[in-house]
């Protein structure tokens, strides 16, 4: 009765992946370092099991990537001297790392005069004088059997490694991404960027992903993190690729006892946009806060999915998201909290709400609890719906025109979420940005 | 407070409270030989006396089945079920042409119905509840009858629909769930031996509830019984059900279908106590309930409620659906799901909004305690069309114990900019507070538990029928027996 097991051939898309890799090994930064061969070869077999997921798998099922798997990419060939105009948000006196089509360029960051015990350095320099302290990060807090971050461990060429030491208050710290398409052919980039800080250490890292240019890139990004007791990260990532761009991106945290997690992503770039968190918190009393909001028009697709991992006792997380969607524009949430049975005294709380301001745009949630401990106060919240109409109602006979009433609802609705934002300069960024693609977006009457 | 008295009577029960249906009948019985082939699906549709359209709709299932693979989403797990292993056809003996009425019926059966405490016999008309009562694969009798004939209503077993009116039978059967809908929708399709039929013709209030008693007595057997109600223009029917089963080391197989369909201003109120035999305390034997339920409110302001409280089986696999076709229908459900020792849940239920001004409600309580593990999955799907659809989620879980597992699995999909949709979830723990405040009153830990729960799931119990609830309130805390101290 069983219907014959088929062998799935690799698709073609895959195989040429696989084959740049097959090609590119010898000579990938940290090559004949046997424990980066086997990281890499471990990630290459992750992509080549899994390669691009179709909706039938369950993590992907609301979004389609067959866009991606059918556009041909080449390697991202940038001038080494090229020297690009950098985004506004590149300014202000702190340090600044700055990648160029996922490569770190010393030239063009601004890394002079760090603090002792805050190190920045490029991961190609690092895997080729062979680091030995990046063992206890690189490929150790990324899940090994996911397809799409298996590919970046297979491609990988670069990134940016932040090591901060124990009990060092870091400051600031700004990373530039930077996507530059040529227009003629499309290129994708993997790099992978790891950020330690050390017991008690403590750092606001605003992570910025940009575009440029008119033409397709895919930046397939992994980040990892590693959280040591009592250490604070407060992460602010704004995802503005170019329009044309694909984004995925896994970030991979592991939060140690005490230590802290604070993260708020914007998303508003790219034509296809996954944002992947994988958290774990492994000691007691350690927190984490994964907010953000998404905005998304015309016709992009943005996903923000997330596995927050309850793996100790006495641990809180909670998680705000928000969606805007006009035109035909699909958004995705999918957030997942699993409390292990020893995670008692757990505290996690979850929220999704999405505003759709278009008949043709469309979210899909999916907050998911997975619960193995009975002493635990977890609870999820979402809501879809349209802007209140009372609301409108009421600013509107105040004399407000209905376009701008729609506005100021839609700011407040995006207020709420940036507001989680602690930092008042960051929080100040993001509502420009926030500001920014509202103008932008064709308005519907 | 009634309720309260109730509930100390439950209590007390819970103290000699072990699986009390776990008996098994002395019956002759007529079973065909294990295994599963198109030449068993044609036995048992000529034992059936089945018309050949009917037959062919069989063995189409059957081959869509083959070309199906047992889905494995579902949170539960189980060793692999040969299905070449059972029995798909068990029928107490009958007289030739099959009884005629209930003094026919063998009085073992009867006797055995007693001891559930169901009133097929018509001195029991008290109870104002007309029975299907459904044993094995086949009904056995249908009281009230006569009675429901005079307002035009029909309610017989599934195979009397069949003979009697077939056209009734040919233009519903399969319109909500396909035979090819899933595997184990298909499997009943294919093998499906009997069940309940209920016809609610145009502006009926049908006068009584509607019962039918589901057993599973012979060994080696699944069942795969099929329920079809369509309720016409502007009529109301309230349906029950009620499922036990002997106590077994095997695990036995339960695949239904429940097909409603209500058409304009009409109502289906359907309602489950499903209390199959849930394995031991260390989760040997059971029943595996994988159930397909789907209700279409096909014509405008029709309305279809699910309630249910699901105490038994080693695994159920549910999800009571609505596909809210009508403009203005309204769909509900209803859930209480405990699970305690070894079982496992899966269930909650998919609210398809496609017509405008459509509206759904969703209300469910888990329990898990022992090992159990109890998931809620559910769907809330906004089409283009469903202007000013709403829709409000309410999954509660409570843990009880450190060794089960509560989970959550909502998904929500919107279309259309004007519907809202609303979703919460908690989970969380019998508070000590509460535990202590009725211990101080004297309660035991395990009458404290009871009255506990019950408040916690008093929102769908409320929901039951009264004759239902009083019996669905004390398997609550039967199904907790031991879980606690």
């Amino acid at each position: 009765m069983n219907a014959p097991v088929v062998v799935p051939a690799v698709a073609p898309a895959v195989s040429a992946l696989l084959d740049r890799y097959a090609g590119l090994k010898d000579r990938l930064p940290g090559a004949r370092i046997a424990w980066v061969e086997a990281w890499r070869q471990r990630g290459a077999e992750a992509f080549r099991a899994g390669g691009f997921p179709t909706k039938r798998v369950e993590a992907w099922k609301y979004t389609d990537l067959s866009a991606l798997r059918e556009t041909r990419f080449e390697e991202a060939l940038v001038a080494t001297d090229a020297h690009p105009v950098l985004p506004e948000q590149a300014g202000g006196e702190e340090a600044r790392i700055v990648l160029l089509d996922g490569r770190f360029r010393a030239d063009l960051s601004r890394l002079d005069g760090l603090a002792d015990g805050v190190r920045i350095e490029s991961l190609a320099d690092l895997l080729s004088s062979d680091d030995d302290a990046l063992r206890e990060v690189l490929g150790a807090i990324a899940p090994a059997d996911l397809p799409l971050p298996g590919l970046n461990a297979a491609l990988a060429e670069d990134g940016a490694v932040i090591r901060i030491a124990p009990g060092v208050d870091a400051g600031r710290i700004r990373i530039v991404s930077l996507g530059i398409a040529p227009s003629n052919h499309a290129v994708a980039f993997h790099p992978r960027n790891l950020v330690v800080l050390g017991a008690g250490a403590s750092l606001t890292l605003l992570d910025g992903a940009h575009g440029a240019g008119k033409g397709t890139y895919w930046q397939n990004l992994v980040a990892e993190i590693a959280l040591g007791e009592g250490a604070r990260l407060t992460h602010v990532r704004l995802q503005d690729e170019a329009r044309d761009a694909f984004h995925t991106a896994l970030v991979a945290v592991r939060v140690e006892a005490k230590a802290e997690y604070d993260s708020f992503t914007l998303v508003r770039g790219a034509r296809l946009a996954r944002n992947e968190v994988h958290a774990v918190l492994t000691g007691p009393k350690a927190a984490l806060h994964l907010n953000g909001a998404q905005l998304v028009d015309g016709e992009r697709h943005a996903d923000t999915t997330t596995v927050i991992d309850h793996a100790a006792p006495d641990c809180e997380s909670n998680q705000t998201v928000k969606t805007v969607l006009t035109g035909r524009a699909r958004g995705v949430f999918q957030g997942k909290i699993h409390v292990h049975r020893v995670a008692q005294k757990t505290d996690g709380y979850q929220m999704n709400q999405a505003l759709l301001l278009s008949p043709e745009a469309e979210i899909n949630a999916k907050p998911q609890l997975e619960i193995y401990a009975d002493d635990v106060k977890c609870s999820h919240g979402a809501t879809v719906g349209e802007l209140d109409h009372d609301q409108l109602f009421y600013l509107r006979s105040r004399g407000i025109p209905e376009v701008e009433a729609k506005s100021i609802l839609v700011q407040a609705f995006l207020t709420d979420a940036v507001s989680l934002v602690s930092d008042e300069a960051l929080r100040e960024t993001l509502l420009a940005a926030t500001d920014a693609w509202w103008d932008e977006v064709e308005h519907p009457a | 407070m009634p309720a309260v008295a109730e509930t100390l009577e439950t209590v007390r029960d819970v103290t000699q409270g072990t699986y009390k249906w776990g008996f098994e009948t002395e019956i002759e019985q007529e079973v065909i030989p294990k295994g599963l082939d198109e030449d068993v699906v044609r036995l048992i549709s000529a034992k059936k006396q089945e018309p050949e359209w009917l037959l062919e709709w069989r063995l189409k299932a059957f081959r869509a089945w083959q070309s199906m693979t047992e889905p494995t989403w579902a949170a539960v797990k189980y060793p692999p079920i040969d299905y070449q292993d059972a029995h798909y056809y068990a029928a107490p003996k009958a007289k030739a042409d099959g009884p005629k009425s209930l003094e026919e019926v063998d009085p073992e059966l009867l006797r055995t119905y007693e001891k559930l405490g169901i009133p097929l016999k018509e001195q029991e008309r008290l109870a104002g509840v007309a029975v299907d009562a459904v044993f094995d694969s086949v009904s056995v009798a249908t009281t009230f009858k006569d009675k429901l004939a005079e307002v035009g209503v029909i309610f017989c077993s599934f195979s009397e629909a069949v003979r009697e009116h077939p056209e009734l039978v040919k233009r519903w059967l399969g319109t909500v769930v396909p035979y090819g809908d899933n595997f184990f929708a298909a499997l009943n399709s294919a093998v499906f031996s009997d069940g309940s039929f209920v016809y609610i013709p145009k502006g009926v209030r049908c006068p009584m509830e509607l019962s039918t008693y589901f057993r599973i007595n012979a060994k080696n057997t699944g069942q795969f019984e099929r329920t079809l109600i369509v309720a016409e223009e502007g009529s109301y029917v309230s349906y029950l059900e009620g499922c036990t089963a002997p106590m077994r080391d095997e695990n036995q197989l339960h695949a239904a279908v429940v097909e409603l369909i209500a058409l304009d201003e009409a109502t289906i109120k359907y309602s489950t106590v499903q209390n199959w035999y849930p394995g031991d305390a260390e989760g040997k034997g059971g029943i595996y309930n994988f159930v397909t339920k789907r209700g279409a409110c096909r014509g405008r302001k029709s309305k279809i409620s699910w309630t249910q409280v699901e105490t038994g089986s080693a695994i159920t696999w549910k999800y009571p659906s609505c596909i809210l076709q009508g403009e203005g229908s309204v769909g509900e459900f209803y859930s209480v799901a405990i699970t305690n020792n070894f079982q496992q849940a899966d269930t909650g239920t998919k609210m398809i909004h496609l017509g405008p001004n459509t509206r759904s409600t969703i209300v469910s309580k888990g329990i898990s305690a022992g090992h159990g593990q109890n998931t809620y999955r559910g769907l809330v799907r906004i089409m283009p069309r469903a202007k000013n659809a709403r829709n409000f989620t309410q999954c509660d879980s409570l843990l009880i114990g450190d060794q089960c597992g509560a989970h959550t699995v909502p998904y929500i999909e919107s279309r259309n900019p004007t519907a809202k949709v609303e979703h919460e979830a908690t989970t969380s723990r019998i508070a000590e507070d509460q535990l202590f405040y009725c211990r101080s009153r004297g309660l035991t830990e395990e009458e404290a538990v009871g009255l506990i729960v019950n408040g916690f799931a008093r929102e769908v119990l409320k929901e039951l029928p009264m004759e239902f609830a009083v019996e669905a309130q004390k398997l609550l805390a039967i199904s907790l027996e031991g879980s606690v101290g």
